[in-house]
């Protein structure tokens, strides 16, 4: 434990306490959306069936929602906790932008999350629907404007700096649509979508393996593969572009990506290897000559700046961001292979009764989740030594903390997020084990029941006395 | 026209806090309370009371923290700092409370865990909160810009009453909460623990409102200079007031009224503690002037503040009104 100060510490923490809320919000932006077209669809069709897939999904989205907003709340308060400097810093620029995330996301969310939870009797269907638009909404705009802040940290555009040392604001538009932000933005709402695509076609795969008649298995693994199909190929060339984007703003973290640790000139593609740090090469390395410049510079001998070309105490550690990327990219083009494969089940007539793609999809099931932990590890290890690229570093940002105190509440964010979060995804995977049946939400006459459905006042309290199922 | 928007902004931010304290206080009163009420059903009905709110209750938090880095970073980052310890213990409690609105209706056999996670976490979570109260109240020192002091400063006899004082307080919210929403067993229990968590409501109020001046020197001053002295004993006499109608309101059975003259109580302390502070929000080091963020981050956010709070507490007002009235134990969700 002496080898590990207090800053190490915090960086530890924020990592663990980041990673472990971003899991919910992939999920929680790409369901809402899904909830609201599964709304949409039973409104305009009127079959129960979506409606079914709604109920279904909507006590997921229920409990994946209260993870998110319990390790969302911890987020907001852990600038100051273990970050006081950076907070006091660059609060000027950033606590605007979470300003408006809370304003215009937070209280959208949650002011209609309880309607669309438990008010659809109360309000009526359409109201009920607006609720459940609202709350995608909400999950939108949430990511609008972290990602903002997130975008700001990596390619700083429209600041300033006051006599005390803190960053100012000389143009808001600059701030916020600074150069990385919109690649970025695109590439995290279509990773939350695509995540979510994932989840909800292993569940179907699952109940179509176990009863392959089901139409709401058929119509989740449907739309899931469709997304797989359509949104995986999108998704490699949005990644493509931040990758161009990353090479003009943030060379030394492309360089770490790459794994070149000279520039020269036709710099091959390295596909994998073991990086090396100490003698600054790839050991084994499996690589395509030439294509790594082509694809970076569109020129078969174009230049690629290696990590020689920045101070040593200006290099991101190479080893996490190389793996990170390429587990990344990994599973992406894995997701694409499964979205190709079902259009070709799909124009066979054979989506339905095929058990191989069934079982690899529910094998790619969590890998959505794997590849934006991977992704997200990328972009933040490969900032470093910054926390505000090129500006402001890492260990510059720390709070005059006991290194004790900061050790003492990793261990207690550890053990409690493990246990509680354990118990949420062993809950979430109990309610996708259950099939999608007729007469969500399917409930007991003697249970007792969350009455936020229906609480009558007085007067209504006669007519409404009985539950009401769909 | 100049505006003072740092002035603005203290007021927006304790206004958040102050909505924060009074809404979330019931909810996380409610859990308080949760080992009092007995019975499955009885818990359910108390814990479906608060269940489609406390999400949107808790947001006010989440603009209190964010708001301050926002407006007020120099003092967000000292405030953090200093109250390291109660501020961590408090998101890790509102994390097992959070979680137990949920898990709770997802198992039979391990209900009982998830009962005592929603009371303990939100005991503990009222509790740090009232310990930060006490530790901010009783001063926090600075220099160049940081918290120069230790991470158990925090820790006082003075932060400890204060602690047990929001916890009292909070179980008062939820009990009077409960009289207004539910009927039959658990309002009768919840009039029985509101009987005794208002008397001593009052009664901390009391002891932590006599010991505050004696902390420091500007807090006596303020509240016992001449002549102003006969203006600030406006807020103390209006306590006496809001006990009293607190007090009739139970003794009479009322509904509403009890529930009403809490959250009056609340505003009051809050008040109080306004004429405490102000100009300071770190008290006596950092000033709402010293620790406020340029002018142009104050008014990037107040154009988005003017416009969407009041759009929140329509929308916020319209899902209590959805789920106006008495909770039954019937009902579709879970």
């Amino acid at each position: 434990m002496e080898s590990l100060d207090a800053l190490t510490l915090a960086r530890i923490q924020f990592a663990f306490t980041v990673s472990a809320h971003i899991i919910f919000p992939a999920f929680s932006i790409g369901l809402a959306s899904f909830l609201a077209v599964l709304n949409g669809l039973y409104l305009s069709t009127g079959r129960a069936v979506f409606l079914d897939l709604f109920n279904y999904w909507k006590k997921i989205f229920a409990v994946a929602f209260s993870m998110g907003v319990v390790s969302g709340i911890v987020m907001s308060y852990q600038f100051g906790t273990n970050w006081s400097v950076f907070s006091d810093k660059v609060g000027p620029v950033i606590g605007p932008l979470m300003g408006y995330e809370v304003l215009s996301a937070f209280f959208l969310e949650a002011g209609f999350l309880g309607v669309m939870l438990f008010g659809r009797e109360r309000v009526g269907p359409r109201l009920h629907f607006l609720a459940t638009l609202m709350v995608a909404l909400g999950t939108f705009m949430s990511a609008f404007w972290i990602l903002a802040v997130n975008s700001w940290m990596q390619t700083p555009a429209g600041y300033g700096m006051n006599d005390v040392g803190q960053f100012i604001v000389t143009d808001w538009w600059s701030v916020i649509f600074n150069p990385s932000f919109p690649y970025r933005l695109v590439h995290m709402v279509l990773a939350a979508y695509l995540t979510t695509a994932f989840v909800v076609g292993a569940v179907g795969a699952l109940h179509l393996l176990r009863n392959r008649a089901q139409p709401a298995a058929r119509i989740m693994f449907s739309m899931a593969m469709w997304m797989a199909a359509i949104v995986a190929p999108i998704q490699i060339m949005a990644g493509d572009f931040h990758g161009l984007n990353t090479l003009e703003y943030q060379p030394a973290k492309l360089a770490a990506m790459e794994g070149h640790f000279e520039t020269h000139a036709g710099a091959p593609l390295i596909l994998f290897g073991i990086p090396n740090a100490a003698e600054g090469r790839i050991d084994y390395r499996v690589q395509i000559p030439n294509l790594g410049a082509f694809i970076l510079t569109h020129d078969w001998n174009g230049v690629v700046r290696g990590l020689n070309e920045f101070p040593p105490d200006q290099r991101p550690p190479v080893g996490i961001v190389f793996w990170s990327f390429r587990i990344m990219v990994g599973i992406g083009f894995l997701m694409l292979g499964i979205g190709i494969w079902s259009l070709w089940l799909r124009y066979r007539r054979a989506l339905y009764d095929a058990p191989w793609l069934h079982r690899a999809a529910i094998v790619m099931g969590p890998s959505g989740f794997a590849a934006v932990l991977a992704g997200w590890i990328t972009t933040e290890v490969g900032r470093q030594p910054w926390t505000v690229q090129g500006l402001l570093t890492t260990a510059q940002s720390a709070s005059p903390i006991d290194a004790a105190a900061v050790g003492a509440s990793l261990i207690a964010f550890v053990v409690v997020y493990f246990a509680l979060f354990g118990a949420g995804t062993f809950y979430i995977l109990r309610l996708m084990n259950q099939p999608a049946h007729g007469h969500e939400p399917g409930l007991p006459a003697e249970q007792p029941i969350r009455a936020g459905g229906i609480m009558p006042g007085p007067v209504m309290a006669a007519k409404n006395a009985l539950p009401v199922a769909e | 026209m100049t505006l003072d928007l740092p002035l603005i902004w203290a007021g927006l931010i304790a206004f958040a806090v102050l909505a924060y304290v009074v809404l979330d206080g019931f909810d996380l009163g409610v859990g308080i309370l949760f080992p009092l009420i007995r019975g499955e059903p009885h818990r359910d009905e108390a814990m479906n009371s608060v269940a489609p709110v406390w999400d949107g209750n808790e947001t006010w938090l989440v603009l209190g923290g964010g708001g301050l880095l926002a407006v007020f970073p120099l003092a967000y980052a000292i405030i953090m700092s200093a109250l390291y310890v109660p501020i961590i213990v408090m998101l890790l409690a509102l994390v097992f409370r959070g979680v137990a609105f949920e898990f709770r209706w997802k198992t039979q056999r391990g209900k009982f865990l998830w009962d005592w996670s929603f009371a303990a976490g939100s005991t503990l979570a009222a509790f740090a909160q009232g310990v930060a109260l006490g530790a901010l109240v009783q001063g926090i020192p600075v220099a160049n810009r940081a918290y120069a002091g230790g991470w158990w400063d925090w820790l006082t006899p003075f932060s400890i009453l204060t602690g047990f004082a929001l916890v009292i307080g909070y179980a008062l919210l939820g009990a009077t909460w409960l009289i207004w929403k539910t009927e039959g067993h658990v309002q009768r229990r919840a009039y029985d623990i509101a009987f005794w968590v208002a008397p001593a409501t009052l009664l901390l109020i009391g002891v932590v409102s006599l010991w505050t001046p004696f902390l420091s020197g500007p807090y006596m001053a303020r509240w016992f200079a001449w002549p102003q002295v006969l203006l600030v004993a406006v807020v103390p006499l209006a306590v006496l007031g809001a006990g009293f109608l607190l007090i009739r309101g139970l003794t009479e059975r009322r509904e509403i009224a009890p529930f009403l003259a809490s959250l009056l109580l609340f505003v009051l302390c809050f008040i109080g503690l306004g004429i405490s502070f102000f100009p300071h929000l770190v008290p006596n080091s950092v000033t709402i002037w010293e620790a406020a963020a340029p002018d142009n981050s104050l008014s990037f956010l107040l154009v988005g503040g003017v416009v969407l709070i009041p759009i929140i507490l329509a929308y916020t007002a319209y899902a209590y009104w959805v789920f106006r009235g008495k909770v039954n134990a019937a009902g579709g969700y879970h």
